[in-house]
């Protein structure tokens, strides 16, 4: 036999009408479509379009043909979707004497990319550990001077480094490029990964130390295991900066056989001769930017978690 | 106490942070087989010895010797010593397993050395089925052994721990006082454990030292500290609640406080003070007598109650003596209500008497 009371409750909580009889109970109802409702959504969704409005701008217009742009529309969808402008951006379109395209600024890039982001993120990651977990005497000066580092514009220095690099005879190569990059990045990465360290127990590096691990035992045996969304942060600092960098690229490098993508966009882009491609060099600058494009889709969730890197404790 | 059965000395130990000084001039020494707690409020020092004594932080001046050794200049590692740490810091990729055997894998001890201690210390905390398991699969308690199995597997003479249960809740905390004081018990090391709680410093000790501003205020067994303190400070940090102190004169053998006289009779004296010496009388709580036990007491007097806290297996009671707050301790079954006049009674001998200026007792 069921029981009445609970018959009862079960009742009222579903019935519309004992609800209004017994007065408010559980969970207060929300109005999904109330004013604040409204504008919050409304906001975010205006803000979104603006932003994604150039992108779909770009897209559309690389897949169109020239006849079709030039008719003007660009909002239009393509009404024949071709694929030949970014064939031609990857393989054809010239820069001054070269007619291969974008494929040799990307391989360029790539060469660059991967050494210097190496170099970068080992050094700082272990800067970062030695300066916040192995204090020596006037390892907070050090910091600091690395630090000031950081905020002298890169103007002043440019022509410097030239000269530096001229004396060590690397002047135009990528070699020389590459350890530009790896000093420009080196300020925010230590302090990247100085402070990731310092929100790291200091009892559980006395407890290794007691355990008889020492300088590189304890980073690569308790420190690097924990690091895993620093470096994630630090590649991505890295990846984006070294792979969008224009000004070291054109300012270091002497010939355009060995000029980075971006240098190569620019001057695909900007170039005089002939009709204006839009379509080719919407294409050229998609493929562009489809590197940290990539690396932030990849590793979104885990760029997030080394933001808020403070979370992360053992 | 010679240095020869010394397990852990400390000999004129000097730490300055710039201006600060940490530590001054400290000697100890720490018998084989001890189990020493050093007993303070926060700043006072007694981290910062601990981590002088594993070699985390290096002195200023002084030396430290264990085992006959000094290790003023040696590693930690190297020192003999195993460290429990408050937040238990266990390295939170490894397993258990891989935590317990991180030390012995960097000394390079040979494998079925290695399984031989683990298991070992595995069964003497009983942490056997969690030896797989990651630290964040583990409640408080658990990485509180696993903790203490780090220092067990490294078969030292000595153990350190920095207040290792203030991160676990009071009743696992009492617990696992138990079970530390039984591991004592059978491995005999020494120990040297530091804590600001008093009743893990009384239940645990053989000798608890005090410290204060980097010098320790007095060392002794727990009944020293609590039955003779050597001076204000250390009678009014030990006990709970704290002893009421009551500023007056010494007159022979008669305390004299604000319209009391309290006949000293058989006080034991450490230095009898001439007639007249400004002194200040520290009287427990638990010490005051009330009902049949009134009958033993030298002196009685009437109080009015002003508050009652019935805790249980004792009630607390708050009223006015001597002009000035005062407050003593009941049996729990005694039905006491506010403003009820109660005959007290108070054996000077079991109090604590001190120099006024000095506050060193007399």
């Amino acid at each position: 036999m069921a029981d009445i009371g609970i018959l009862a409750a079960t009742k009222s909580a579903e019935h519309p009408v004992y609800r209004m009889i017994d007065g408010p109970r559980g969970a207060k109802p929300k109005n999904r479509f109330s004013r604040a409702n409204i504008i919050v959504y409304g906001t975010l969704f205006v803000v979104a379009l603006y932003y994604a409005l150039p992108l779909y701008v770009m897209i559309v217009t690389s897949l169109k043909g020239l006849p079709e742009i030039r008719v003007g529309n660009i909002f239009a969808p393509p009404l024949e979707v071709t694929f030949q402008p970014w064939v031609k951006a990857w393989q054809e379109a010239c820069t001054g004497i070269n007619c291969d395209g974008l494929s040799r600024g990307f391989w360029n890039s790539v060469r660059i990319l991967i050494p210097s982001l190496i170099l970068s993120v080992a050094i700082a990651s272990i800067n970062g550990y030695a300066l916040s977990m192995w204090k020596f005497r006037g390892s907070e000066v050090f910091f600091t001077i690395l630090m000031i580092g950081a905020f002298i514009p890169y103007q002043v220095m440019l022509y410097p480094i030239v000269i530096l690099l001229r004396e060590a005879g690397l002047y135009g190569s990528l070699t020389g490029l590459v350890l530009v990059h790896v000093a420009f990045g080196m300020p925010i990465n230590t302090l990247l990964f100085r402070n990731y360290f310092a929100s790291i127990p200091e009892e559980l590096f006395k407890a290794a130390r007691v355990d008889g691990a020492g300088f590189w035992a304890i980073f690569f045996r308790i420190m690097l295991p924990m690091s895993l969304p620093i470096f994630v942060v630090a590649v991505i600092i890295q990846v984006t900066g070294i792979w969008n960098d224009f000004l070291f690229g054109v300012t270091y490098i002497s010939s355009p056989d060995r000029y980075p993508m971006t240098v190569q966009l620019n001057n695909i882009v900007n170039s005089v001769q002939g009709v204006k491609e839009y379509n080719v060099n919407m294409a050229a600058t998609l493929l562009t930017g489809l590197v940290p494009l990539v690396i932030y889709f990849a590793s979104g969730k885990l760029f997030v978690r080394g933001i808020a890197a403070g979370a992360v404790k053992g | 106490m010679t240095v020869e059965n010394a397990s852990v000395s400390i000999k004129n130990l000097d730490l300055s942070f710039g201006a600060v000084k940490v530590l001054q001039n400290l000697n100890l020494d720490i018998v084989d087989g001890e189990f020493l707690v050093l007993l303070g409020s926060s700043g006072c020092g007694k981290s910062t010895l601990l981590n002088v004594i594993a070699g985390l932080l290096e002195p200023t001046d002084g030396q430290i010797w264990i085992k006959g050794k000094n290790v003023t200049w040696a590693e930690p590692s190297e020192r003999g010593i195993g460290m429990v740490f408050q937040s238990y810091a266990l390295y939170p990729q490894m397993t258990v397993e891989g935590n317990l055997t991180f030390g012995l894998r960097n000394a390079r001890v040979p494998k079925d050395e290695i399984k031989r201690r683990v298991a070992r210390a595995a069964e003497i905390l009983q942490i056997e089925p969690l030896l797989k398991r990651k630290p964040g699969a583990l409640s408080g308690g658990q990485r509180q052994r696993v903790a203490i199995g780090r220092a067990l597997v490294r078969d030292v003479d000595v153990f350190l721990f920095d207040e290792p249960l203030s991160n676990l809740d009071a009743k696992l905390r009492a617990d696992l006082r138990v079970e530390l004081k039984l591991l004592h018990n059978n491995l005999e090391n020494t120990m040297i454990y530091v804590t600001h709680d008093q009743v893990e410093a009384m239940t645990l000790a053989d000798r608890i030292a005090i410290m204060k501003g980097g010098k320790i205020m007095q060392l002794g067994t727990p009944a020293e500290i609590y039955g003779t303190p050597q001076n204000k400070y250390v009678a009014d940090f030990i006990g709970s609640p704290s002893m009421t102190f009551y500023d007056g004169t010494v007159d022979g053998t008669v305390m004299k406080i604000e319209g009391h006289d309290l006949p000293l009779g058989a006080y034991q004296f450490t230095n009898r003070p001439g007639p007249g010496t400004p002194a200040t009388i520290g009287i427990r709580p638990e010490h005051v007598m009330t009902g049949d036990n009134l009958r033993s007491a030298p002196y009685q007097t009437d109080i009015t109650v002003d508050l009652v806290e019935p805790m249980g297996s004792d009630t607390l009671i708050y009223c006015h003596l001597a002009g000035q707050p005062f407050r003593f301790r009941m049996d729990g079954s005694a039905v006491v209500r506010k403003g009820e006049r109660i005959t007290i009674g108070i054996d000077p001998a079991r109090a604590s008497i001190f120099d006024k200026d000095t506050e060193e007792r007399l």
